[in-house]
């Protein structure tokens, strides 16, 4: 398989903040690759050093195996679809999605039949004369998709492209950027904040914190095993257990986390457990979220399924229990 | 949200205020209401009033000066010159500085603005002396160096405003697209700024056109009509064609500005906000 | 990416360009810098400099000529008693007009900012926009026309019967005068009218900004709408008005046109710098003469910041 696009070392200063610190990643061709994490984590300036809105300070990256040193946006073979669409308001929507191949000196009629394709793919064929204004969030989410993928890019740069959108709308692009992607076999680099999204469409995704990767794995691989406590933090929820209730656990000074879908009800003889009151319960529906407070000051959420056991009431004694193996030993931070 | 005066239950002004409001408004129009009546007036050399009557006979007796038509000639070369030194410069300020922050950033604005800022007998002066000093002669050229100068912050205000409500990621957009700097410009930038460029440009010529504190300076022996019409004010003999120019340049200079305040509506540019 | 096509509209050198401009972003500033910062760098800054410098040359009163030599006499003599007197004329009328201008045109932008609704409200700014912009050497002169003897005013007061409250007016020592068109009274009324508008827009921007739940908070908090006006609107539309007050103080203190065509014989600051240089030639008195309007508004643009009128600008 080969490497679309490759960051060795990559740092980017903005004055004395790094926004990206020594970042070394490579995403492999026709990959759908997440970067997930916090605003201010870094994810976005590492799309905008690919797309060339931003020169790395140091470090250096490869697109199909080129270096991008020196080259300006206008020169690389990546398209972006923007948080704000961005898309021309002056121009009406076929004139949007044509800009790519008028820039690249491409005649009028075909320009027009390839961008009036492009249209139909998002399926906004017969749109082409409207204005920007004249359309919704979500069309024009789609046009912003058209134009980009209009000049064939290798890989395809997505800023937060459904932030703006409703939560059905939401859900509802997210399937269908995925069945594009599939269909066109091009490389997606999707930057999100929402940890759902990123694990339901991406092939592998990489965590940010503070300009750092902490962790680069398949969703499930995330989920099931973070290797940090921001990682097991952000990605879904997670009880991180740490200092002397972890020790008394699992005898060593490390911190583990557990999901609370992994906790149990009852004592156990041969699986770690846990007393404590059961302090608050939140009613979710089909499930219910309780928190259990333990004597040594930390808080633990159990989630339970509402067909199934009694739900205890708040301030009884509780003891609860997780199967060994759903423990996950973690590092403060990445190595 | 902000006070919305829309609103159907927004208080109704109490009658004293409406009538300081609608007073008001008189007040300033007032003067411009005389101006144009008494370009119609019959009356050749006093400015009695009531009017004595009506005629068209000094619009005919304006147009046959020669030297009336040589000042609104140079008036609007130089109104001309200067626009289109403003519109490139004020633009080229107005792209450096509107979205990055460097040091002395604070030092060029204020500069920029200086020249409207201080008092027109200071820049006047200054411009002269300085053109003395260099062994200048005053004439046409300095005249439209003057006017250049105290045009360029129209030009960049309106250009300003402008880029700063145009989102920045168009650009980013066309770049990804795969437009150069120069296509950038013109398909994307040029039609973004085009109406502001346009309202600048149409607030700087009306700015030109009717200056006439720092062109008594710079002017030498050439008459810009505002110096001409200055001029006239001391020959009772001329009161009907005087009336009538000073009809022209009022309608020269507010037209301009009706239309640079169509050309910016629905946007929070603020046309002239700033002459 | 393999490799860059060139396409027909692709012009090379401007492509190669906007490269360069990429990769060296600050150049690209420079370049746009260059022109702007030259121009007012030669023409504005340097002649302000060239000013200021020769303030301090010397002029010899008998010969009539400047030389070189370098003196403070020209600073000296703005404190002769004549000389004295012109500029505390000129800081007195911009005083006066100032207030007059802050008077009259906050009830004018109250109106607009608070109670003009739909298209009222945009023929108020324009309604105030036009005479704002309007020819200020035509509105001088209508001026003159209105105050004449004979003219509209005279023949107002005339018709109402009341031709002797001019004439009282006139006769008041310091604004009164001969005629209304050579009073200070008409100097004083020609100079608040022509920038009145400087001062209506900038107030009514300031109230325009004032939260509308400010003022709903406000009456719910039990304020009588008076108490409301002086406690919530009053003290955020300050700024307003001294962001107007900058420019009436500032265009009154300049003017050299008004005091020429209308009102007493007294010399402005404007009119003595005119004169200076013009028939005397005494440009290094002139020079020094244009440092105290200058230093005036820079200490008074001092005193706006403080009170936060750029806010409001």
């Amino acid at each position: 398989m080969h490497i679309a696009v490759e960051f060795q070392q990559v740092s980017r200063h903005f004055g004395g903040v790094r926004a990206v610190d020594e970042v070394s990643v490579q995403i492999m061709d026709g990959e759908f690759f997440s970067m997930l994490g916090p605003s201010g984590s870094g994810k976005t300036t590492c799309l905008r050093l690919i797309a060339g809105f931003e020169q790395a300070s140091a470090g250096a990256i490869f697109i199909h195996g080129v270096s991008a040193q020196g080259l300006p946006p206008y020169r690389r073979d990546v398209n972006t679809v923007f948080q704000d669409y961005a898309l021309f308001p002056h121009m009406n929507i076929l004139d949007n999605v044509a800009y790519g191949l008028k820039v690249k000196g491409i005649g009028q009629a075909e320009r027009y039949r390839q961008a009036e394709a492009a249209l139909d793919m998002v399926a906004l064929g017969g749109f082409g004369a409207r204005k920007p204004g004249q359309m919704s969030g979500g069309q024009r989410q789609r046009v912003a998709l058209a134009r980009a993928l209009v000049n064939q890019p290798r890989v395809l740069l997505l800023d937060e492209p459904l932030g703006a959108l409703d939560l059905k709308l939401r859900e509802q692009m997210q399937s269908e950027l995925k069945a594009l992607q599939k269909q066109l076999g091009i490389t997606f680099i999707y930057v999100t904040h929402d940890q759902g999204e990123a694990l339901s469409m991406s092939d592998r995704v990489a965590v940010f914190n503070q300009g750092k990767i902490e962790q680069i794995d398949t969703p499930k691989m995330l989920y099931s095993q973070p290797k940090t406590v921001f990682v097991a933090d952000f990605v879904g929820t997670a009880n991180v257990i740490r200092g002397a209730l972890a020790e008394q656990i699992t005898g060593a000074a490390q911190a583990f986390a557990v999901r609370p879908e992994q906790i149990r009800l009852g004592a156990s003889t041969s699986e770690p457990q846990i007393n404590g009151q059961v302090a608050d319960i939140h009613y979710l529906g089909a499930s219910s979220r309780l928190a259990l407070q333990v004597s040594s000051g930390e808080r633990v959420w159990v989630t339970l399924a509402n067909d199934s056991a009694v739900i205890p009431a708040i301030g009884s004694a509780l003891t609860v229990h997780w199967p060994k193996h759903s423990m996950v030993l973690l590092n403060e931070t990445a190595s | 949200m902000r006070f919305n005066p829309t609103d159907a239950n927004a208080p109704r002004a109490p009658w004293w205020l409406t009538t300081l409001a609608i007073g008001g408004i008189f007040f300033l129009h007032f003067p411009i209401i005389m101006v144009a009546l008494y370009a119609f007036n019959t009356e050749e050399s006093a400015f009695s009033f009531p009017l004595q009557g009506f005629t068209f006979r000094w619009f005919i007796a304006a147009s046959e000066r020669s030297d009336l038509l040589e000042a609104v000639w140079l008036s609007i070369k130089i109104a001309l010159i200067a626009t289109v030194s403003a519109l490139v410069l004020g633009t080229m300020a107005a792209a450096a500085l509107y979205r990055r922050n460097f040091f002395g950033k604070e030092a060029i604005t204020l500069v920029l603005i200086l020249p409207i800022a201080l008092p027109g007998i200071v820049t006047g002066i200054a411009l002269l002396s300085a053109f003395r000093l260099a062994d200048i002669e005053t004439g046409f050229w300095t005249i439209a160096i003057g006017h250049a100068t105290f045009c360029v912050v129209v030009i960049y205000n309106n250009v300003v405003a402008r880029l700063r409500r145009s989102a920045y990621s168009l650009i980013e957009a066309s770049m990804d697209l795969g437009a150069d700097g120069w296509q950038t410009f013109r398909y994307v930038l040029l039609p973004q700024l085009a109406t502001s460029l346009l309202a600048g440009a149409v607030l700087a010529f009306a700015l030109s056109f009717d200056e006439i504190i720092v062109t008594t300076f710079t002017a030498g022996q050439q008459q810009t009509l505002p110096i001409w019409l200055l001029n006239q004010l001391g020959r009772p003999r001329d009161v009907p064609v005087t009336n009538v120019v000073a009809l022209g340049i009022m309608l020269l200079t507010t037209l301009p500005i009706l239309l640079a305040w169509r050309l910016t509506q629905g946007t929070e540019d603020t046309a002239g906000a700033s002459k | 990416m393999s490799s860059p096509t060139q396409f027909p509209n692709q012009w090379m050198p401007l492509r190669r360009l906007s490269d360069l401009f990429w990769r060296q972003p600050k150049l690209l500033l420079l370049v746009l810098l260059l022109p702007p910062l030259a121009w007012f760098g030669i023409v504005y800054l340097g002649s302000l400099l060239a000013l200021l410098w020769q303030s301090f040359y010397t002029f010899d009163d008998f010969t009539m000529a400047v030389t070189q030599q370098l003196t403070l006499a020209n600073y000296q003599a703005l404190f002769d008693a004549a000389n004295y007197d012109v500029v505390l004329r000129t800081f007195v009328m911009a005083c006066a007009v100032t207030l007059a201008s802050a008077i009259l045109g906050f009830p004018i932008a109250y109106y607009m900012a608070r109670y003009a609704k739909g298209w009222q409200k945009g023929a108020m700014y324009v309604a105030v926009m036009l005479p704002m912009w309007a020819s200020y050497i035509v509105k001088a002169y209508a001026w003159t026309v209105i105050l004449a003897k004979g003219g509209v005013v005279y023949w107002f007061y005339n018709q109402l019967g009341l031709s002797s409250v001019i004439d009282a007016l006139l006769a008041l020592p310091s604004i009164g005068g001969n005629s209304l068109s050579t009073s200070n009274l008409g100097r004083f009324t020609v100079f608040t009218y022509i920038w009145l508008p400087f001062m209506i827009l900038p107030i009514q921007a300031s109230i325009e900004r004032i939260p509308a739940n400010l003022i709903q908070a406000s009456a719910d908090l039990g304020a009588t709408p008076r108490q409301t006006f002086s406690t919530v609107i009053l003290p955020l539309a300050f700024p307003g008005v001294v962001a107007g007050s900058i420019f009436t103080f500032s265009l009154t203190l300049g003017d050299y046109i008004i005091p020429q065509l209308i009102g007493p014989s007294g010399l402005y600051i404007g009119t003595m710098v005119y004169t200076m240089q013009g028939s005397i030639g005494n440009i290094p008195l002139a020079a020094a003469f244009t440092v105290v309007p200058v230093l005036i508004i820079a200490l008074y643009l001092t005193i706006a910041r403080r009170l936060g009128a750029f806010d409001a600008l």
